[in-house]
């Protein structure tokens, strides 16, 4: 759902579209597994979304060759899965997506006796709604949906509500919003004072209406570059992920990021193992690995989204830990909610609903 | 030219390969797709399924898709590409022209040229007219240098079609150098020697001999276009939206293959009604046209 770039990417997600989809398709997994598993892992992962050195420290560590294929969004991840594991043996859904996959039989339970250091995992992602127990994932990254903004650009230089981007002219042609249809009229909703995850037909009505309204005043609907618009004076309002804006904070003085007092989303990454996974062995210790405290610090320190991984974190400089773009204050963090799959029937209803949006 | 039962075992050993192809990279995967716009997704436990599918269970599919909301979208699609196509025609023609008459010495590297932005992936060269066309693009620095702008040049439907003709050109250009370069160029001559100005011999000998390239291009422009989305999505704004990207949506974030493919398969019936016209006009017009 988010990733980490480093500067000049114009959008390294959506180039990884074509590519990623290239490599996977190339790479030929063998699918039988033997009395001793081979020393091989096939890891499926978000770009620029790992340590620097963590699939050579885990080698290192296990004598285990881990190998990995980029996905660009979840979408793609559950299409490649889709139709029967391609050889991958540890994915990195979000929340939402890892829900849908359970419930289509897509993800393995894991063994928890082979991950000790599921100890590590920060007390309010011990257990979680969409995979209770904790049963088939363990927790990656989380973060939170908001707004970027240039401070100059902005009256009073400070955002605390949806309303800039949803329900105002002020910025007329000055805005981008999402490009997906569950993000944009989840935050529809929120803004209106309901639940992200509605189904509700009336509430429903209500943010299309809200967003066919506010649509001749935004830009652009970004699929996943509303920091680039933002960073090069394209739009002066986003609506972005906080590890998008934050990257794009380091080089630029004048952008910030807020989370809205009306309250967002709250996503969490999960690292999960693939029904039909052919090194089992190895993604338990892979899972495991990345639970470490150490491993999990080094990949907090490249990648800088907020660990799940409180044993890392405990070993973490200041200016991660207490960085509020990171670590949002905890009364807002309270009013986000997690996005859930709703099932199929509700995920068609917003489709069409965005189709709307986007056609009117 | 020998019969081909005359010499069987010729024919197959050159037909097999190709015919191998067409079956198992296009006709199995679209006969899959037709059979999927007629299925709906299964319904397990009285929930909507999301991997498994009922097959063939009626024209459901069909039925929303004829939705005006759809209708709209594939109209708007096809405005957009037919205008698309006009002006890679336009644009297309004096290149070809030029190309023709260039001397021999200098026509490979011209067509190199044509053909060089296919070397290029279709997503990179979409990002450089992004750097192109932004508010800080080159256009705007070069502006801006005197005095002019910065524009608002992308994110808009100018930035679409302009992304269109800007990748599909080559498509146009070279059929119409095939035909350009076949012209007999003493029809040119002598409908000169005849008195007709420059115009009418372009308008009444040269466009009507080049008429099939001018076809082909404009069908290979045409249909890609149609179905486009990468442009749409990183180029348009927010009233972008053409049926390209529906379909994409559907194969993705909607996860609703059955519908996705009853677009597509409508797609391409707009597609054949096209070309069927084309062949009635041709018909009627017989004899010019090819």
């Amino acid at each position: 759902m988010t990733t980490f770039r480093p500067k000049f990417s114009p959008s390294r997600r959506t180039l990884l579209k074509g590519t990623g989809a290239m490599f996977a398709g190339l790479t030929l997994l063998p699918r039988f597994s033997l009395a001793e598993e081979e020393k091989k892992l096939n890891l499926y992962n978000w770009d620029t979304y790992i340590g620097e050195t963590t699939l050579a420290d885990f080698t290192a560590a296990t004598g285990v060759e881990a190998k990995m294929d980029l996905f660009a969004d979840n979408d793609e991840l559950f299409a490649k899965l889709k139709g029967g594991n391609p050889g991958y043996d540890v994915i990195v859904p979000t929340n939402d997506m890892l829900e849908r996959m359970i419930k289509a039989n897509m993800v393995m339970p894991l063994d928890h006796a082979k991950i000790p250091n599921m100890a590590n995992i920060d007390k309010p992602f011990q257990d979680a709604a969409f995979d209770p127990g904790r049963k088939h994932s363990i927790p990656y990254m989380w973060g939170t949906l908001g707004v970027g903004y240039r401070k100059s650009k902005v009256e009073g230089g400070v955002v605390d509500s949806w309303k800039i981007l949803l329900d105002s002219d002020k910025y007329a042609g000055r805005l981008s919003l999402l490009g997906d249809a569950q993000n944009v009229i989840g935050v529809a909703l929120k803004y209106l004072g309901h639940s992200f995850n509605s189904v509700d037909a009336a509430e429903l009505k209500k943010a299309e209406d809200l967003l066919i309204a506010q649509k001749k005043y935004v830009k652009v609907f970004a699929d996943d570059n509303g920091q680039d618009l933002l960073a090069s004076g394209e739009v002066d309002v986003c609506q972005e992920w906080n590890g998008d804006i934050i990257q794009v904070m380091a080089e630029d003085e004048d952008i910030a990021y807020a989370v809205p007092t009306e309250g967002s989303l709250v996503w969490q990454d999960t690292m999960a193992i693939p029904t039909g996974a052919p090194h089992p062995e190895n993604a338990h210790a892979f899972l495991n690995f990345v639970l470490d405290a150490k491993a999990g610090a080094h990949i907090a320190d490249t990648i800088k989204f907020a660990t799940a991984n409180a044993g890392a974190k405990a070993i973490m400089d200041k200016s991660y830990t207490e960085n509020t773009s990171i670590f949002p204050p905890a009364e807002i963090v309270a009013k986000c909610e997690p996005g859930l799959y709703l099932g199929e029937e509700a995920t068609k209803v917003r489709d069409e609903i965005w189709t709307r949006v986007q056609a009117a | 030219m020998d019969n081909w039962k005359d010499n069987r075992s010729v024919f197959w050993t050159l037909a097999g390969p190709g015919t191998f192809w067409l079956l198992v990279f296009f006709i199995l995967p679209l006969g899959f797709l037709f059979v999927m716009s007629f299925s709906d997704k299964a319904i397990i436990n009285g929930e909507v399924s999301i991997t498994e599918y009922d097959y063939l269970t009626g024209i459901s599919n069909y039925i929303r898709s004829v939705d005006t909301l759809y209708l709209t979208i594939i109209w708007k699609s096809i405005w957009v590409s037919a205008l698309a196509t006009v002006l890679c025609l336009l644009t297309a023609y004096p290149i070809a022209f030029g190309i023709c008459f260039a001397s021999e010495k200098w026509k490979p590297l011209l067509l190199l040229l044509v053909v060089l932005p296919f070397w290029i992936n279709l997503l990179i060269r979409t990002y450089a007219l992004i750097a192109v066309f932004r508010s800080q693009g080159y256009v705007n620095l070069a502006l801006g240098a005197v005095g002019l702008g910065p524009y608002d040049m992308l994110y808009n439907n100018f930035a679409v079609i302009f992304g269109l003709v800007y990748v599909y050109m080559p498509f146009m250009v070279l059929p119409l150098y095939a035909t350009i370069e076949r012209l007999d160029k003493s029809y040119l001559e002598a409908s000169l020697d005849l008195g007709a100005s420059q115009f009418t011999t372009f308008l009444k000998v040269t466009i009507p001999l080049t008429m099939p390239g001018i076809i082909t291009g404009v069908i290979l422009v045409f249909i890609p276009c149609l179905g486009s989305f990468l442009t749409p999505d990183l180029l348009g704004g927010a009233n972008a939206i053409m049926i390209g990207n529906v379909i994409e949506r559907q194969f993705k974030a909607a996860n609703d293959w059955p519908f996705g493919a009853a677009l597509s398969f409508m797609l391409m019936y707009a597609t054949f009604a096209a070309l069927m016209l084309r062949a009635f006009l041709a018909k009627r017009s017989a004899g010019v046209d090819v």
